[in-house]
């Protein structure tokens, strides 16, 4: 289980430092990485905290990854969740977080 | 290496450590309804820390429509097999439906129906949109005015003195910064322990595991080390959840009503009982028995709920969502396999923590305790631990003029827990290292005390061997060092657990029978048994565990005594 962090993509802005509940993530040369990448708990915080889609979230092999990536994107109250497939096909769901899950 | 931590020196009324659910409702408690100073200490950072960082799916704890508070308390009782306080049951399901509306009150997104009621999940539960939770209520922390906040700051060790509590000690993983925390009263809010069993998956997804791998049971290890009174260690949380992703799965089984099947797609439920535990060793039955793997059965869904599901991952547990659409199968087209969890030692889901008053107050005077941390309480989930923050909070207001004043003789205590720190940091080319350490200790915990590989059973002969060999681990783990901050929390971190396991062992230990199968499946006394109708406490004094025995409490108000 982890994240990768595009190194081209990433502006620097350390948001994603700062919200990870493990501390896993840290800056160099004015860019963010993930440090530990065997500790994350796959919350993907630091996905939803990234406001340029610059860190992919991944199943690891272990646990049934196949090659699919997952990231999050903002459009007012609504998040789309992108996920590319390793075929790179692009579902995307949207969840209005002014709705309620229906279970 | 030789650092030289700056020993930074803070004064406050109220002291929280851990700023997640219990910590953070609590400081809004106190800003709400005093003017006292209000310091959280928090080893990340609030807006996401602790075990909402996710987010969460239900009010899992709520007083629905026709029902009472004592419904709750009788629920949780026969869950439990008796073996929780009524009174603090009792004193939190009185809370759940208050606290849960100020939630609204900040933003939580709650289902109404269309005359604006609260739509339920079953009998206890309610439906929200608890991706943001934690957000919301750290947003309300920050605006409030007496509350300062330190993020990344890991406490290590309370300051008690003649069992009385004056603050509390740890320090930055950013800076080269060590905190004393002097206050008059301190809430423990730290949540529970993962990781002290072989997970789940234990290679590179080895913190894919349900409850937070960074709670690693700190405020537990703080409280056994300072002497405090601990309950009901042996009653360990195994979870059932989705296999890999080892996401919960009751969005499932009660949002969709699917049921627990075997691979030969009978319903097993019903041949073991349906309590919690009751429900996991069923599984690892049928798997015994050869009738593995086992499933909640989803392929019978319709294609709309489907979607509504995939959504409802997305808010709590985003790889299960991402599982079903990297195998292809969606779960109307395949059951949703599950699997049960390494064990966990959680106050919120079963009765694990310390022992305190009606009021939350430890055994340690002016120490008070809420959330996960907190024992006698199991099914309080997370209104329960905006609950016991609440209540806690609300008493050390009422009781404050007759807390201890800071003592100036605290400096010597704190700069030898200080020299500590610098003493690991110093030391180079420890043969081990924390994760090395942590292996073992995993492995220890999984085949002589009941973990995974061992489905859950021991006996006595295999504690006494775990003993021995979490003692000699601890032994070891004083020898580590660390080369930076996060480093040295790493260190901390294990030492936490080890302690637990520790404690673990000797619960699991001195409980002879088999209260709860699979949380104690003790093979040397597979029964209840009536004379353990009892809590089982301990105290660690002069360096040894000491194991108290203490009668079921049937007062509506329980005070400490000896
Ligand atoms: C994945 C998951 C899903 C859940 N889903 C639901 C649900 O749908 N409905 C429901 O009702 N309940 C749910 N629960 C239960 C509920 O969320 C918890 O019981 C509750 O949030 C616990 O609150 P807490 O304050 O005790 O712990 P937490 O909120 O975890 O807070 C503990 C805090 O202490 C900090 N900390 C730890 N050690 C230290 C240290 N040494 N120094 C400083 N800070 C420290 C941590 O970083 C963390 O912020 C879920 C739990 C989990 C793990
Ligand atoms: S949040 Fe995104 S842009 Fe900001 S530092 Fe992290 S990866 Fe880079
Ligand atoms: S997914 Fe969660 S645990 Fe993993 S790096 Fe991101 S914020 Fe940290």
């Amino acid at each position: 289980m982890s994240i990768k962090i595009n190194q081209e993509k990433c502006v620097g802005c350390l948001s994603c430092i700062l919200v990870c509940p493990g501390s896993l993530i840290k800056e160099k040369d004015g860019k963010a990485y993930i440090k530990y990448p065997k500790d994350c708990w796959g919350c993907a915080s630091c996905v939803k905290e990234c406001k340029v889609c610059a860190i992919d979230y991944y199943l690891g092999a272990d646990i049934g990854g196949n090659g699919s990536k997952l990231n999050v994107s903002y459009e007012g109250d609504i998040l789309h969740w992108n996920i590319t497939k390793g075929d790179g096909s692009v579902l995307v769901i949207d969840v209005n977080s002014k709705d309620s899950n229906q279970y | 290496m030789g650092i030289k931590l700056r020993h930074e020196i803070i004064s406050t009324d109220v002291l929280i450590i851990g700023g997640g659910t219990a910590g953070c409702y609590a400081a809004l408690t106190l800003c709400k309804n005093s003017k006292l100073k209000v310091v959280i200490a928090e080893k990340a950072n609030i807006k996401r820390s602790g075990c909402l960082a996710a987010g969460v799916n239900a009010i899992n704890a709520y007083i629905v429509e026709g029902r009472t508070p004592e419904d709750y308390v009788d629920y949780a009782i026969k869950d439990a097999n008796g073996i929780v306080r009524k009174d603090l049951l009792l004193s939190v399901a009185k809370r759940f439906n208050e606290v849960t509306a100020q939630m609204e009150k900040l933003g939580l997104v709650i289902l109404k129906d269309t005359d604006g009621n609260y739509v339920t999940r079953g009998n206890r539960n309610i439906k929200i949109n608890g991706e943001n939770f934690k957000p919301i209520l750290a947003k309300a922390v920050r605006k409030g005015k007496n509350i300062e906040v330190f993020n990344n700051v890991n406490i290590t060790d309370f300051m008690v003195n003649d069992n009385t509590i004056y603050g509390a000690i740890g320090f930055s993983i950013r800076e080269e910064i060590a905190y004393e925390f002097r206050a008059k009263a301190v809430i423990v809010s730290t949540g529970g322990a993962a990781g002290l069993y072989k997970p789940n998956n234990p290679g590179t997804s080895r913190h894919k595991m349900w409850y937070p791998p960074f709670n690693t049971g700190a405020g537990y290890a703080m409280g056994i080390k300072a002497g405090a009174e601990m309950t009901s260690f042996e009653m360990r949380f195994i979870a059932l959840r989705c296999k890999d992703t080892i996401a919960p799965t009751g969005t499932i089984a009660q949002g969709v009503q699917a049921k627990q099947i075997n691979s030969l797609g009978e319903v097993y439920e019903n041949n073991y009982g349906i309590t919690t535990s009751e429900r996991v060793y069923g599984t690892v039955k049928e798997n015994q028995l050869g009738k593995g793997p086992c499933y909640l059965q989803t392929s019978a869904m319709d294609k709309v709920k489907e979607k509504d599901l995939l959504k409802a991952y997305l808010n709590m547990a985003p790889s299960q969502t991402l599982k079903w659409i990297e195998s292809g199968k969606l779960p109307s087209e395949q059951d949703v396999e599950i699997t049960g969890t390494e064990p966990y030692i959680v106050g919120g889901h079963t009765a694990s923590g310390y022992w305190v008053n009606t009021n939350r107050e430890t055994t340690i005077h002016g120490l008070y305790a809420g959330g996960d941390v907190t024992g006698g309480c199991p099914q309080k989930y997370v209104s329960g631990a905006l609950a016991e923050g609440e209540i806690a909070a609300l008493d050390i207001i009422s009781k404050i003029s007759e807390f201890a004043e800071i003592k100036e003789n605290v400096a010597k205590e704190s700069r030898k827990i200080v020299k500590e720190y610098e003493d690991i940091l110093k030391s180079a080319n420890a043969l081990f290292t924390a994760e090395e350490l942590e292996e073992a200790m995993q492995k220890v915990m999984d085949e002589y005390a009941g973990g995974i590989s061992t489905n859950y059973q021991f006996n006595e002969k295999q504690l006494m061997l775990a003993e021995e060999k979490i003692d000699n681990l601890i032994q070891l783990s004083k020898n580590l060092s660390a080369s930076d901050m996060h480093e040295l929390m790493f260190v901390y971190e294990l030492r936490e657990r080890l302690l637990v396991c520790k404690s673990v062992i000797a619960h699991l230990y001195h409980r002879k029978e088999t209260r709860w199968h699979s949380f104690n499946e003790n093979l040397d006394y597979p029964q209840q048994r009536d004379e353990y109708f009892c809590y089982v406490n301990s105290k660690f004094e002069n360096d040894k565990l000491k194991i108290i025995y203490r009668d079921i409490v049937k007062e509506a108000v329980y005070e400490h005594k000896n």
